[in-house]
């Protein structure tokens, strides 16, 4: 997993060939590519995808790979943002035919192999659930795989990403926990926790130190710092905790 | 190649302030691998090793504090595309630091080491370039835990993953060895004006 700062390939522009786009909420897209000469990734890499206006500017952003590494197109789910420059072109604009630079993979430490041992613990908030996707992906294609727990955190039921995919996957898999929390609303029939992920939750839904857990904690900075400041004060060993932040800050 | 139908939304303001692939932000951004590390000040201290690990100077907050500093206003660029303008600092430069600590450099690169494990590498001429910091101020208050403090390396000519968070010494090496980011795939240098992102760059 680790190489040497002079060996490994450049990093090349591709251009990739949109093939499916596909809503999973009212703002996030799962957009399949099929990228020439894909070198292959782990699941938790991104790439960066760079768009060019016909006046030459150019915008390039980070997506996680949503696709398991068994699966040769590669998937990006992307959520708009509100006023998003890259998010509301990739979810609005984009359709089958399109083309799209990116390159990749990039990233080497937020990633997972089924071949690490001990239970995985995810915890991601909003469109951090998509490297985290990848993992989960990449694990029930494994034959053997430590059992998982997702906690996940969402503003409302229907904005939650890979919902069903996510129920049918641990509907399958008794090793397989998933849990989502709402923040915004508690709609009717909802059984599932309310609010921000904090200690109590984690206590209640994520294993406990004692259970060595691989943690992985994705989402929008704010939420990563939290999440991740919880699981120190629950006596999670800082270094099993491997974060990637997505977002701003919010804090100027 | 042109993407069909994209347009910029982003206001072009700046233009020519951010480097390449950058856009400005009024956010702080924040790339970090792990969690924020909590450090204790009245055991805090910050070391100069050379390159077999031996001590060649070491001071504590209070004494890092004691030394002349300095203030800057920069512009900062992460490599995860956002760009901040005008931002104010104040710490101590590399070179305050070695005369301080009566240490003349004993090769041509360093490795920084900070609180959770995370390193970096540096080349000792980015280090004594303008406006580098062992930076504890940022606009006016305490450098916040999630930004680096207490004490963050400032080397706003680099990317900002050379900006060491959590820092607490550097150790001279006989060779340019890779960092934590730069294991990972980030170039070794990673100056944002050449677009040094990943290695290849
Ligand atoms: C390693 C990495 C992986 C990522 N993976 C994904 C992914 O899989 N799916 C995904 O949807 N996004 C992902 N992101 C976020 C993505 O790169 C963009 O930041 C996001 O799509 C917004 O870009 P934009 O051009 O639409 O918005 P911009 O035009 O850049 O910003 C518009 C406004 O929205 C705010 N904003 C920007 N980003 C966010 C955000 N993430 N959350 C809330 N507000 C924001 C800005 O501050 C600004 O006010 C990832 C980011 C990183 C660093």
């Amino acid at each position: 997993m680790t190489e040497g700062a002079d060996s490994g390939p450049r990093l090349v522009w591709r251009e990739a060939e949109v093939l499916a786009v596909v809503a999973e909420t009212a703002s996030a897209r799962s957009i399949t590519l099929r990228v020439p000469d894909w070198p292959g990734h782990a699941a938790g890499q991104h790439v960066d995808v760079r768009l060019t206006a016909d006046d030459g500017y150019q915008a390039q952003r980070s997506y996680s790979i949503a696709s398991p590494p068994e699966q040769a197109d590669i998937v990006l789910t992307v959520e708009r943002v509100e006023d998003g420059e890259v998010s509301s072109y990739l979810t609005e604009e984009t359709r089958p035919g399109d083309r799209l630079e990116l390159r990749g993979p990039i990233g080497g430490y937020f990633t997972w192999t089924g071949t690490l041992p001990g239970p995985l613990q995810l915890v991601g908030g909003g469109s951090g659930i998509v490297p985290l996707m990848a993992m989960l992906r990449h694990r029930a294609n494994e034959r053997t795989r430590p059992a998982a727990r997702l906690l996940s955190s969402w503003r409302t039921r229907d904005a939650i990403i890979y919902r069903d995919e996510l129920e049918r996957l641990a509907s399958d898999d008794p090793q397989l926990a998933v849990v989502h929390t709402l923040t915004r609303e508690s709609p009717p029939g909802w059984s599932g926790p309310r609010g921000r992920i904090d200690a109590d939750m984690l206590r209640a839904f994520a294993y406990a130190p004692e259970q060595q857990p691989r943690l992985y904690v994705c989402g929008p900075t704010p939420f990563v710092e939290a999440v991740a400041d919880a699981l120190v004060q629950l006596g999670h060993a800082p270094e099993c905790i491997k974060t990637e932040r997505f977002g701003p800050t919010g804090d100027r | 190649m042109a993407t069909r139908g994209f347009r910029r939304k982003q206001p072009a303001a700046a233009a020519g302030r951010s480097p390449p692939g950058q856009y400005v932000t009024p956010d702080f951004p924040v790339l970090s691998a792990g969690p924020t590390p909590r450090v204790n000040l009245a055991t805090w201290s910050f070391a100069i090793e050379d390159p077999d690990g031996r001590e060649l100077y070491r001071c504590t907050w209070d004494e890092l504090r004691a030394l002349t500093a300095s203030e800057v206003v920069v512009d900062i660029h992460c490599v995860t595309k956002w760009s901040k303008l005008d931002t104010r600092w104040k710490g101590v430069s590399f070179d305050t630091l070695l005369r301080a600590a009566g240490v003349e450099p004993p090769t041509d690169y360093a490795m920084a080491f900070c609180d959770g494990g995370y390193t970096t590498n540096l080349s000792v001429a980015d280090l004594r370039t303008d406006n580098v910091l062992i930076a504890y101020e940022y606009d006016g208050a305490p450098l916040a835990a999630q930004h680096g403090g207490p004490v963050r390396l400032l080397v706003p000519h680099l990317y900002f993953w050379k900006s060491a968070k959590w820092v607490r010494g550097f150790r001279f090496m006989k060779t340019n060895q890779p960092g934590f980011w730069e294991t990972h795939g980030y170039h070794l240098r990673g100056d944002p004006w050449k677009e040094q992102r990943y290695q290849g760059d």
